[in-house]
């Protein structure tokens, strides 16, 4: 009665049709995520009492970092240098990697066996965690900076390969069918048709590539892998928070510094 | 000279989207193909070059076949073949010489490609060309920062850089305005008596088609139904090529079958 007299003032009504059409699904997913909390809360070993205990020690730690010591400056700028090293090498050898193996993993300029080849390695390099990686090389080949190179290497190539792949899936075809109706082979083509329309995109990712390269040679630093990280891991074991501290500020102006640089340069070049 | 016969080709199960197609070409003429979208202009054009591959039939351009050519000598005998697009196609992010000059890919060598040094001869003949055709002050500049009737000027002089035995263009003039395409139409017909070279213009301009070729052939579901002079070209002609009284799908009128043929093709996106 009500809704026959609502039609009478205003005939026609519309509502946002729901995302999930099917109401048993659509609620009855909204009880699994209810029931999956509740269980999930009440099955957690939650030890309040050693929360309660960690509270101060957290707050010593935190009041041990300041202020912040400077002091060891030197240690600090050799840890900074080696990451930097790490990063850039890595970056470098990421970035110039990645592109052949993209052209690899791009299904409209690969034929399938190469193709499902690069799509492999892409995925590969992409299904571990760089600091799992970084185990795995730190046993490989010793503790050190090279162990970190190889590491942000094979991340790079994971990341950067398949965004380019994805790119020169997406190339305007008008140019390569140009490029081979004058009769240019196939590599002649890549340069000409394929690379300057990913160019902007290959700068911009290599640019993103450095600064979270920059932030990761922090991690892997942390497993023994040469850098800042193992410099902050040596502090923190020798309980110097006020050291650790002024690491963790240094590292934090590095990764503001360089994302502003790769921002500004992103925008310059498209 | 060209020589299509029997050409025939067919996308997947589907209908032929050309049948039995026979076409020849001879001397510097310029030979304009209509059709409404989806008559095959495209594609015959691009069997051509192989851009498309046929299904059967024989292509031949001064002796020697097309159709069954693989590898270098397919790359060696598209460097006869001109070609101009719709869309230009050009590389947006490369100058206006090097756009020129990638007519000339099919004749250097890898390294010369990537350090653009072509040979003197080459820098010469495309300064010389983009003279002819009023860009050469554009040789530095950026292939997307000119104008439509500009990039289609490169695109032309890119496909003249290879030196072809015969020139095919694709709707040259179809995404220009009107003042823009008759002048790229006069070019292309000037070209052709110039360079004593053949031209096959896909067009769908009928006015345009009748003022600047000689010879105008007119397709219809992958057959050809006219093939004559300009002056031949009746109402009758035009009614046959364009009239919807056989397939009452395809678009009924020329204006509204407008240069949607390319688009609608879409991209071949095969391996190289």
């Amino acid at each position: 009665m009500t809704r026959h007299k609502r039609e009478e003032i205003a005939p026609r009504t519309w509502r946002k049709p729901p995302f999930i059409a099917n109401p048993w699904l659509r609620y009855g997913l909204w009880l699994v995520l209810v029931v999956y909390l509740v269980w999930a809360f009440g099955s957690l070993p939650f030890n309040w009492a050693r929360i309660g205990e960690g509270l101060p020690r957290a707050a010593r730690i935190f009041g041990g970092g300041f202020p912040p010591s400077f002091e060891r400056g030197a240690l600090m700028l050799t840890g900074f240098k080696e990451s930097f090293q790490i990063a850039i090498l890595a970056t470098l050898l990421g970035v110039m990697l990645s592109i052949p193996f993209a052209v690899m993993a791009a299904r409209n300029v690969a034929p399938l066996p190469v193709y499902l080849f690069g799509r492999a390695v892409i995925i590969i390099s992409r299904s571990f965690h760089p600091v799992i990686v970084a185990i795995l090389f730190v046993a490989a080949v010793g503790f050190g900076p090279l162990a970190g190179i190889l590491t942000l290497t094979l991340y790079s190539i994971g990341f950067v390969g398949k965004l380019l792949a994805e790119e020169i899936e997406e190339i305007d075809w008008g140019q390569v069918e140009a490029m081979r109706a004058t009769g240019a082979g196939y590599l002649a083509t890549l340069f000409y048709a394929v690379f300057p329309q990913i160019l902007p995109r290959q700068i911009g990712l290599s640019m993103y590539q450095l600064d979270s390269n920059l932030r990761a040679s922090a991690v892997v630093g942390i497993v023994g892998a040469g850098g800042i990280g193992g410099t902050l891991m040596n502090a923190f074991g020798r309980y110097d928070y006020d050291f650790a501290f002024a690491i963790l500020l240094i590292i934090i102006a590095v990764i503001l510094v360089s994302e502003g640089i790769s921002g500004w340069v992103r925008k310059k070049i498209w | 000279m060209l020589e299509i016969s029997k050409l025939v080709k067919r996308y997947g199960r589907d209908e032929p989207v050309l049948k039995e197609l026979d076409l020849r070409v001879e001397g510097s003429s310029v030979v304009a193909i209509v059709g409404a979208s989806g008559a095959g202009k495209s594609t015959m054009l691009r069997c051509i070059n192989r851009l498309v591959e046929p299904t059967s039939g024989s292509i031949r351009l001064n002796g020697t076949e097309l159709v069954t050519l693989k590898g270098a000598a397919l790359r060696r005998a598209r460097r006869k073949i001109g070609m101009v697009f719709q869309g230009f196609n050009l590389i947006d992010r490369l100058t206006v010489m090097e756009n020129v000059l990638a007519g000339r890919l099919g004749y250097v060598n890898l390294y010369q490609a990537i350090a653009r040094r072509y040979p003197r001869e080459d820098i010469e003949r495309a300064f010389s060309l983009m003279e002819r055709v009023g860009i050469a002050h554009y040789a530095n500049k950026r292939a997307d920062a000119l104008s439509g009737g500009e990039r289609q000027r490169v695109g032309v002089v890119r496909a003249l850089m290879q030196e072809p035995a015969v020139l095919l263009a694709d709707e040259p003039t179809a995404s220009l305005d009107p003042r823009t395409s008759e002048q790229i139409m006069i070019l292309l017909q000037s070209l052709a008596s110039e360079l004593s070279l053949p031209v096959l213009i896909n067009i769908h301009n009928v006015a345009q088609a009748r003022t600047y070729t000689e010879r105008i052939v007119g397709l219809r579901h992958g057959k050809m139904i006219f093939d004559g002079t300009p002056g031949e070209f009746t109402r009758d002609a035009l009614d046959a090529i364009y009239g919807g009284i056989e397939s009452p799908d395809e678009e009924p009128t020329a204006s509204s079958a407008h240069s949607s043929v390319r688009a609608s093709r879409g991209v071949p996106h095969d391996p190289a």
